[in-house]
């Protein structure tokens, strides 16, 4: 049987994808608000500490902020190989890195609510 | 005689300008530096979220400054092209075959869109946009 290490790579990838379609628009529209001074209720410490102190509300952030940064790492790579920069090895090591320790980091976050 | 395979001279950093198919395509590959960028906001948000009440406060207040606003533009876009192409593409990536037809497209990618409709209109209302 063939081995790769691409489908450890592509799901996390195809589902972070998914989730940047389907929840960032809407994700950036309330950060939007915010920014232009109308925060949304939901945004106020109270709401969103009671969110994410809550297990469920927890996984979600975590699901969606951690898939959102591997796919994103995945395709700043992929965009930086059709910019001309060609030291891929390089390029796709750091950026996977810095997805895994965002990951973790919000992880350590969001147990600490 | 010796065959001498074509080689294209293909230029690294400026292929895309050659049709507007690469440039759509590269202007799809650009928004992940935005989305990629506002991930890492989110990040410092759970950071300054899990620092306390004035912590979040003050990551509020900084959010209106004018680069944030004009941040949130661009990321807004990103996001908005991002989200249409990727639903766009459903219908090649997962053709549906009941018996002998294939599903319309238009109804895969339609039914995805449905569902990101609904889905942002439920965060907004639980957020207490309206």
């Amino acid at each position: 049987m063939a081995k790769s290490h691409k489908p450890v790579v592509w799901f996390p990838f195809a589902a972070g994808g998914t989730v940047i379609a389907f929840c960032m628009p809407v994700i950036v529209v309330l950060g939007f608000l915010a920014a232009l001074g109308h925060v949304p209720s939901g945004l106020s410490y109270e709401s969103l500490h009671a969110f994410a102190a809550h297990g469920l509300g927890r996984l979600v952030l975590l699901g969606v902020i951690a898939l959102s940064l591997w796919s994103s790492a995945h395709r700043l790579r992929c965009t930086c190989y059709d910019f001309g920069l060609r030291a891929d090895t390089l390029i796709a090591t750091m950026l996977y890195v810095a997805a895994i320790v965002g990951s973790a980091a919000t992880a350590m976050f969001l147990f600490r609510i | 005689m010796s065959r001498r395979p074509l080689i294209r001279e293909v230029p690294p950093a400026s292929w895309f300008f050659r049709h507007p198919r690469y440039l759509r395509y590269m202007a799809r590959e650009v928004t992940s530096v935005f989305v990629g960028a506002y991930c890492v906001l989110l990040v410092i948000a759970m950071q300054r979220l899990a620092a306390g009440p004035i912590a979040w406060q003050e990551f509020l207040v900084a959010l209106r400054s004018p680069v944030s606003i004009i941040f949130h533009l661009l990321a807004m876009a990103a996001a908005f092209y991002h989200a249409g192409t990727w639903f766009n593409a459903t219908q090649k990536a997962m053709p549906l075959q009941i018996g002998e037809n294939f599903v319309p497209g238009s109804y895969i990618s339609g039914a995805h869109y449905l569902v990101w409709a609904v889905l942002s209109l439920v965060v907004l209302f639980f957020a207490g946009v309206f």
